[in-house]
Formats: C-alpha cells, sequence, structure tokens
C-alpha cells in the first residue's frame, strides 16, 4: 500500500515536470513584451543584503516589463543550485544569481548554458573557469574597497607609526579575501604596523569576541581598527567602550558597506571612515536582462560606484540614505 | 593513595586540560590572568571568558540533562535564534522599546516559546517515541525557519536600554549574563541533586524499561527535560541578542549544539546516558570557551583555527578514555594497584559507557 502510495507520487512529479517544462519552452518561445526572470539570492544574513535584495526585486518588478520568481537559499549552495535548476525547468528566459561561494557551479551553469537561457552574476563573482557560462556581472569591486579603505588610513597616519587590528570577513569568501588584497597593496611601506588581523565572519556577534580578545592582547597600544564590514565594527564599539576607550578617538575606525547603522556610527563620531560597498544594483542588472533578451552585446563586468564617507559626509547622506 | 585518587577523579583531566590553556596564555601573554576595574566593572580577559561563556553554559546544561536521561537535543541553537527574534520583534512593535515592561514582556514571551518548543520536542521523544536525534533535527532545521518568518527574513535591531542590561550591564563588578549562568547552574544543580530528580533521571538513562517498570514516571521526566533544554536555550538567546542588540535567525547560535555536546562529553557525562555531572559540563564550558579566546591571544591564522580547536579537544577526549589512561599508567607505573578507590571506580564507569 504505502509502496503504491511513494510510486503514485512519483509519477505525479515526474508528470508535473514534465508539464512545466513543456509549458515554460512555449513561454519562452512566444517572445511576449515581460521577460520572465528568475533571481536566486543567496540570503539575508545582513543589512546590506536587505538591500540587496529590495533593490533587485524594484528593479525587476512587473512595472518596469520583468515577471520576477525570487528565491532565498539561506546561505546555502545546494538551496541556490536547486533554485536555479527549477528556474531552468520553468524556462525562464534569464537568471540572475548571487552565487554564495566562488567554486562548484559548473553543471548547472552548463545546464543553464544548454537551455540556452542566460546567466547574470549579481554581487560576487565565480570562479573564472566558469565564466564561459555568464553573460555579465554586475557587482561591487571588492579590492578597490580594500584599497580605499586603507588607503585613507595611510595617509591620515603618515609619520605616525600606529598600530592597526583587522577584522577579516567569513574566511574564503571573495569579499574578505580581496578586500585584504586591496588594503595590503597600499599598506606596503607604509607606516602602519599591523598588530593582528582575525576572522569576524562578518557579523556582530564574532567582531565582538574577536575585538575584546584584540584589546585584552594589546590593551591601549591600538590605534586603528580596519573592519572588513560595518557589522563587525558595530560589534567593535562595546568591546571598546567596556575597556574604557573611546571609539573614534583612542581608536580611530574605518568599515566597509556604509549600511544605515554604519553611517549612524560614523555621524556620531564613534566610527571614522566609511567605504561603501553599494547593494543598489538593481537598475544596472534590469538593464543588463533587458539586453541580453533583446541579444544585444553587453559586457562581462559592470562595476557599481562606490562612494566613501568621512564623518561630516556620512551627517549630510544619512537622511536620504536608502539603506 | 589519595594522588591516586584524584589523578582517576573523572575531572581531573578536564581540570588539567583548563589549567593548561590558562597556563599557554599567561606564558605568552602575561596579562592574561590580570584583572583591572573599568567604569566600576572587573575587567581582563578571564572576565571577558566568564561574561562570554554564559551562553554555551545555560545550554550546555540543558543538553546535560537530555544526555542523562539517554537524550540529545540538536535543536537547540535554533530555539536559541527563535527565542531572539521572539523577543526583539516584540521590542521593536513596542511603542517604548526602552521601558522595563516592555522588556520583561519581551522577555517572558521569548522565554515561553521556547519553553513550548521545548515541549515539543519532549512530546515527540517521550509520548510518539522518536528517537531523539531525529524527534530534535525537525526543530533543528525548522526552528530557525520560525525564526526567519518571525523576523521576515532581515535581522531586526533595537535600541533599548533595559535589555542590554542582560548582556553588557554589571552587578558587584561581575556580568550579569555570567550571574545569570551562575544562578542557573545552582538551582538546577540543587535541583536534580538535592532531590531525588537527578536519581531518577539517571535511573532512565541507564534503563528506561526497567525504571518505568520500578514506577519510575520516565515519561514525564524524559518531556520535562526536554522542555527545560528549550527554555534553557531559550535565556542563552536572550542573552545572545541582547549581546548584539540584533536578531539574527542565520547565525545565532549557529553550531552551538556542538560545542554543548563537546562541553558536556569533555565533563565526563557519557553520551550513552545514565551518569551525569554538572560540575564537569560547567568545567567542560570553561574550558572551549577559553580555546576560543586563546585563538585571538595566541595569534593562530583564521585558517587553521578549526584544526587547532579539534586538536585540542581530541587530546582531551584521549586522556579520558579508560584504555589510553590505562596505557600510560602501565607505562609510568609497571606495578598498578590492585585495589583501586571508589572514586576511580565512578570515573571508570562514567568514561567506560
Amino acid at each position: 500500500m504505502k509502496k503504491g502510495l511513494v510510486a503514485a507520487a512519483v509519477v505525479a512529479a515526474i508528470a508535473s515536470l514534465a508539464l512545466a517544462g513543456c509549458s515554460s519552452s512555449g513561454a519562452g518561445a512566444s517572445g511576449s513584451k515581460t521577460i520572465k526572470v528568475g533571481f536566486a539570492q543567496e540570503g539575508a544574513e545582513s543589512g546590506w543584503r536587505t538591500a540587496n535584495t529590495k533593490s533587485l526585486q524594484a528593479a525587476l518588478d512587473s512595472s518596469n516589463g520583468f515577471k520576477l520568481n525570487f528565491s532565498d537559499a539561506q546561505q546555502k549552495q545546494e538551496n541556490q543550485i536547486a533554485a536555479i535548476r527549477s528556474f531552468i525547468t520553468q524556462g525562464v528566459q534569464a537568471i540572475v544569481f548571487a552565487p554564495v561561494v566562488e567554486t562548484g557551479w559548473t553543471d548547472v551553469l552548463k545546464q543553464a548554458k544548454q537551455a540556452k537561457i542566460p546567466v547574470i552574476l549579481e554581487d560576487r563573482d565565480v570562479d573564472a573557469a566558469d565564466h564561459q557560462y555568464i553573460a555579465s556581472r554586475v557587482g561591487d569591486d571588492f579590492e578597490k574597497e580594500g584599497e580605499t579603505a586603507c588607503k585613507w588610513i595611510v595617509d591620515n597616519f603618515a609619520g605616525k607609526s600606529a598600530n592597526m587590528v583587522v577584522l577579516q570577513g567569513t574566511a574564503g569568501s571573495s569579499a574578505a579575501n580581496d578586500r585584504t588584497t586591496g588594503c595590503g597593496k597600499v599598506m606596503k611601506g607604509s607606516d602602519i604596523n599591523v598588530l593582528d588581523q582575525q576572522d569576524g565572519n562578518f557579523t556582530r556577534a564574532q567582531g565582538k569576541t574577536v575585538m575584546e580578545g584584540f584589546l585584552q592582547k594589546y590593551g591601549s597600544k591600538i590605534n586603528i581598527l580596519f573592519a572588513q564590514n560595518d557589522d563587525m565594527g558595530l560589534g567593535a564599539l562595546d568591546a571598546i567602550k567596556a575597556a574604557g576607550m573611546t571609539p573614534g578617538k583612542d581608536i580611530q575606525i574605518i568599515t566597509i558597506d556604509g549600511t544605515h547603522d554604519g553611517l549612524t556610527a560614523l555621524s556620531n563620531g564613534q566610527f571614522n571612515y566609511v567605504v561603501e560597498c553599494n547593494p543598489l544594483l538593481g537598475d544596472q542588472v534590469a538593464q543588463v536582462v533587458k539586453d541580453v533578451v533583446a541579444g544585444k552585446k553587453v559586457d562581462k563586468l559592470y562595476l557599481a560606484k562606490d562612494e566613501a564617507f568621512d564623518q561630516a559626509a556620512a551627517k549630510q547622506a544619512l537622511p536620504t540614505r536608502k539603506y | 593513595m589519595i594522588a591516586l585518587r584524584i589523578l582517576r577523579h573523572r575531572l581531573f583531566w578536564p581540570i588539567v586540560a583548563l589549567v593548561l590553556l590558562v597556563a599557554i596564555n599567561t606564558l605568552s601573554r602575561p596579562s592574561f590572568l590580570s584583572i583591572t576595574i573599568k567604569h566600576g566593572a572587573l575587567y581582563g580577559s578571564s572576565i571577558d571568558i566568564l561574561r562570554n561563556s554564559s551562553q554555551l553554559m545555560l545550554v550546555a546544561l540543558g543538553m546535560t540533562l537530555v544526555i542523562a536521561t539517554r537524550g540529545i537535543d540538536l535543536s537547540v541553537g535554533a530555539v536559541l535564534a527563535v527565542a531572539g527574534a521572539v523577543s526583539l520583534t516584540y521590542i521593536e512593535a513596542s511603542p517604548e522599546p526602552g521601558s522595563v515592561g516592555t522588556v520583561t514582556v519581551a522577555v517572558a514571551l521569548g522565554l515561553l516559546v521556547t519553553l513550548v518548543l521545548g515541549a515539543w520536542n519532549g512530546f515527540l521523544v517521550s509520548v510518539v517515541r522518536i528517537q531523539p536525534i531525529i524527534a530534535t533535527l525537525l526543530l533543528m532545521f525548522a526552528g530557525r525557519g520560525i525564526a526567519m518568518l518571525i523576523t521576515k527574513g532581515q535581522i531586526t535591531t533595537v535600541t533599548s536600554a533595559p535589555y542590554a542590561e542582560f548582556a553588557s550591564g554589571v552587578i558587584l563588578g561581575l556580568p550579569v549574563a555570567f550571574l545569570i549562568a551562575v544562578v542557573v547552574v545552582a538551582i538546577v544543580g540543587l535541583l536534580v541533586r538535592r532531590t531525588a530528580l537527578g536519581v531518577l533521571m539517571e535511573a532512565v538513562g541507564i534503563n528506561p524499561e526497567a525504571s518505568r517498570l520500578a514506577g519510575v514516571q520516565s515519561r514525564g521526566i524524559i518531556w520535562s527535560v526536554y522542555a527545560i533544554s528549550g527554555l534553557l536555550a531559550g535565556m542563552a538567546g536572550i542573552l545572545y541578542s541582547s549581546n548584539i542588540m540584533a536578531a539574527d535567525a542565520n547565525n545565532a547560535g549557529l553550531n552551538i549544539e556542538v560545542d554543548a555536546i563537546l562541553a558536556v562529553v569533555i565533563g565526563g557525562t557519557s553520551l550513552a546516558g545514565g551518569k551525569f555531572s554538572i560540575a564537569g559540563t560547567v568545567i567542560g564550558v570553561l574550558i572551549i570557551q577559553t580555546l576560543t579566546t586563546s585563538i585571538t591571544f595566541l595569534g593562530i591564522p583564521p585558517a587553521v583555527t578549526p584544526v587547532f580547536k579539534a586538536v585540542v579537544v581530541i587530546v582531551i577526549c584521549l586522556m579520558q578514555s579508560r584504555r589510553v589512561r590505562g596505557l600510560l599508567a602501565v607505562r609510568r607505573r609497571p606495578v598498578a594497584p590492585s585495589v583501586p578507590g571508589t572514586a576511580a571506580i565512578d570515573a571508570s564507569a562514567a568514561v567506560s559507557k
């Protein structure tokens, strides 16, 4: 009896898949004006990601001529691969996705290619070997962000032989790797002494604990904190206060992202410099999707313009900040 | 003979490990043990360790009770996330996020929900008789989904001075979070050791069928340990969210079930159920927390951190294994004592299971 049920369910599932395949390929060929697009977001781990999701959902809205299928992979690659596969079976005309990690996408990207569905990357990158399956990427230049942040540090502490600690992002993520590389470039030969760097996993909680450790270890020797995202810097604030020091004065704090909370801390004088990592990529992505579907030639890479804020600029920008 | 009894005590090696960790840190940087006073609060690495260990302490305490009944609770991390999500969502929606009344209701709500979730686990295990690992696996995954549902998939942040007190507050120079953990450990310790409850739990863990036939209300006991575990995870969730003033459904309590199980095992409680040691768990938690701090203190590169942790844990577990200790003992003392003390029998019985 049970076996019969399972078999029936399997048959039904296969049938529905086949049906979905049929109907979707029909829609794809008809070339109707609305563009069916699937967006596989990697998760909702930070304020930055929230802003990014909202931007894409707004840009790929029906009022702009899109029909959006949205999926949140909760920071798991297998979920994201499953989402992309289902987009392929649904026969969308374009797939947009923000890869949670760099590697392991070859199979599913090949499938998309065979189904003649263009894939556009948003935000993070995939491994260079898989670039052949990608129509285009719209993202931020992480290396440049690291460079800009550390350039400010080098300029402001020129000739002062200051000590810096670094809260790195999730070990192995392209954002953390590239920001470290970018910062290292400008740090070379400067007066800044990097005391220590540790993984803070891009979260407030770990930013706080790791900073506590740094403070116990080096105490008032620390002059500069470079946190590779706002959240870790915000977590570190409490630790610095508990150590009897004033964030922004005793320890100057430089972060990357430019979220609302980060800029608020900057305008309060708790942070000293914030490099933006622009999450509002929606409009640019929407344009690329339109061009690709229309068969126009597009560039392989579009980099968003990232601004940088000091305390005065933050006060100005804050009231109109979208994220 | 006394020296031998100390050596054979089941908490001997965990305590040695803890002392060793502290010694290595102090050698590398003598400031490790120093405690100063800043803003009327004690300040130092050891204080940080005590404060940061409070979340794991609460979770591991619940885990100890569950494991004593031959169970396991994998859902603690997810339940922890739910507590933060419930409390902070309530505070965010309330007109007066900074009032003590709001915070009290928020905490009560958060704890109530986690008590219910824990009771659900207990129901599945004790009444429906689903294996604990499967029963709690359900909530391990569903729990994060529930937390995401409550926070609408985003990280909820609030500003509320009374709520921040749980993690950052100080009473008599000591962190509030640490004091909460101490009080809870004391209450649970008294409850299970000054009443028959602890013995009954061990009976259920050693042989559920025999204890039921002997008239032990095993169903009720199993049900309540899961409920308590849920509640304690909920308390940890309040501390976690208060620490960062944000409800992070994805990362709150991530992998804390693994650390909790580890702490329990390091503390000498067997995963096969039966005899358990709350003191052992406390030491296990302190070891894990000191280990985490050591990584920053010794400047271990982020990439090799997991390996470093694993090596330390393996060494501790090996030292607790009766067989390894037997081998070492033979090497050191060719003539083994013929009549070991009662403590030694206790210890070997607990470890060998």
